[in-house]
């Protein structure tokens, strides 16, 4: 199974939903559409590809690109050929929901959990979204980045030379 | 799909063992002996028998994905560290072989047989712990108190290549920091001609003991279907007859060079996960012999001057040494723009790190792929019908620890 295999059937199956994509270090890397995620993953899971094992999900935040600003990142691997996957889907802040994959994966509903946690992706469809890691009454999510690690309104710091 | 909601499963539930026909709740931790770490399980009990659990995590959530987006690349290695602290250097090096790999570092011969020394012995703690545990709940304490000692001399090995015991901080992007001194050759060469004899012994006490077996078998069992799907990896998954192993479908380090088998199991249920551990630190030890008799000669470290600390006595006296020295330690190294993907076979599964870096200094996203934190979700599903003792040696088998539990 190779990376133009596996890409090339995707995009015969779903011409629409493919963005663009790549092969950072090697990882076939793609970009769907969000509202296509749960049917690419289930295509992925129940074809002959075989992609049916979920690694990983994670959320990543780019706040200057306000069309695309919120991201979840899924890993997907097919065990017995050892081929791994990676795909992605953006979304604005203003429209911060995805479908989830728990009907799909039992284990999509932690790893979703912590994404809501962190980024405030709501995943629809998902039986239980509550905060996991962080106290339910936080009331906000702190792995966005406008939230500074440190106190904000120090000013004995300067890390600007840093490039931080 | 099964509708596992409490007032679900109270409606169907309609003989009580219980004389007042009253269901409790119990709370099995946060601090409970049993959970050894901090987190807790909502029982609602009919007697012995347990009818739902919930757990509540994130009582040692320390936020280091957030921490690692400001920190510079060496620093994260004491994060990482802190999450599997029973196998904490198979945890560092797979976060140095992360970075290797973003910025294209191929690093020599000897260190990779060092770090699969290092990381195997790592295993064998981490298994030995789990082990020892699940005979001490149910009720065999001998074994691990023997096997304590066994790990403290894995500790003392650890100290001479680092100078720490339980959060290691070991090795450097690169390498190591410094070659395996006497001391350490010492302290392995015994460990290797001692430890399989010690160890045959605690295998003697439990692997036949009809007690530990009636306990055992059949407790907490998952089909290898429902394993994958909730994504276990690691002895967990293997338990129940799935050969997955990163070290053999995706070698890292050099893994290829050695000869092992993956034990599995069958019916993944307490025993066979304490078996497969066993026979995993057999292999290990295998591997560490192999590994040891053909550790070649050669550089404890790849030449990469913007990530590895210069030789101090070089800082004090060569221009270039020096600013290099100042570069790693104020942090203002540069690190190539890209996203990488790395995944170590930890001690309890597949410990992958996804990096994105936009150029700078610190990451820009880093998530750690934690494989406590994503097969404890099937806990519930896997001790809903049984007794609360079956419950805690299925807790101990799966080796939950809490640190890598909550990152």
């Amino acid at each position: 199974m190779t990376n133009e295999f596996v890409l090339e059937a995707i995009t015969r199956e779903f011409p629409e939903s493919v963005i663009s994509s790549s092969e950072p270090h090697g990882m076939l890397t793609v970009e769907i559409k969000k509202e296509d995620i749960k049917k690419v993953i289930h295509y992925l899971k129940d074809s002959s590809l075989e992609i049916n094992f979920l690694t990983d999900v994670c959320g990543i935040h780019y706040p200057e690109f306000p069309e695309k600003e919120i991201g979840v990142v899924y890993h997907l691997q097919n065990m017995m050929t050892n081929f791994r996957i990676r795909i992605k889907a953006f979304m604005s802040r203003e429209n911060i929901e995805v479908d989830s994959l728990t009907e799909l994966y039992a284990g999509a509903n932690w790893m979703e959990r912590e994404t809501f946690d962190f980024y405030g992706i709501k995943f629809k469809g998902h039986p239980d979204l509550r905060p996991i890691l962080n106290m339910e009454d936080l009331g906000y999510h702190p792995m966005l980045k406008e939230y500074r690690l440190e106190d904000g309104t120090r000013t004995d710091k300067n890390d600007s030379m840093f490039g931080r | 799909m099964k509708d596992n909601s409490l007032s679900n499963i109270l409606n169907q539930h309609n003989s009580s063992e219980q004389i007042d026909g009253q269901l409790y709740t119990l709370n099995l931790g946060p601090t409970h002996p049993a959970t050894h770490g901090i987190f807790q399980n909502v029982l609602t009990m009919d007697g012995e028998r347990i009818l739902h659990a919930e757990q509540t995590v994130g009582y040692i959530h320390r936020a280091f994905e957030k921490i690692s987006e400001r920190r510079n690349y060496a620093q994260i290695t004491t994060l990482t560290d802190r999450m599997n602290y029973c196998s904490a250097p198979i945890n560092n090096i797979g976060w140095h072989m992360t970075v290797e790999k973003l910025i294209g570092v191929k690093v020599p011969k000897r260190v990779d047989y060092m770090r699969v020394i290092l990381m195997e012995l790592a295993r064998i703690g981490d298994h030995l712990i789990c082990n020892g545990v699940t005979g001490m709940d149910a009720g065999a304490i001998t074994g691990l108190t023997y096997m304590f000692i066994e790990r403290e001399r894995i500790y003392d090995m650890y100290e001479q290549i680092c100078g720490a015991r339980m959060t290691t901080n070991m090795g450097r992007i690169g390498g190591f920091e410094r070659d395996f001194t006497p001391k350490f050759h010492e302290l392995l060469k015994d460990f290797l001609k001692t430890f399989p004899a010690r160890f045959q012994e605690f295998c003697n006490l439990l692997e036949r003991n009809r007690i530990f077996m009636d306990r055992t078998i059949g407790a907490g069992a998952i089909s290898a279907e429902r394993a994958l799907s909730y994504g276990f990896t690691g002895p967990n998954l293997r338990a129940t007859g799935v050969d997955y192993d990163i070290r053999v479908a995706e070698p890292y380090s050099s893994y290829e060079d050695f000869d092992f088998i993956i034990p599995v199991g069958t019916s993944g249920d307490t025993y066979d996960r304490f078996m497969v551990r066993q026979q995993e630190i057999w292999e290990s030890l295998k591997i560490i012999n192999q590994a040891y008799d053909n550790l070649p000669e050669g550089p404890f470290h790849a030449d990469v001057p913007e990530f590895y600390l210069p030789e101090k006595a070089d800082v004090y006296k060569k221009m270039e040494a020096l600013i290099y020295h100042f570069k790693i330690v104020m942090g203002e190294t540069d690190v190539p723009k890209g996203e990488v993907y790395h995944a170590v076979e930890g001690g309890n599964g597949e410990l992958g790190f996804y990096l994105v870096s936009d150029g700078g200094r610190s990451p820009y996203r880093l998530h750690f792929r934690r494989p406590c934190f994503i097969y404890y979700q099937a806990y519930p599903e896997m001790i809903t019908g049984s007794v609360i003792s079956d419950a805690i040696v299925t807790m101990c088998s799966m080796n939950v620890i809490a640190g890598e539990l909550d990152a």
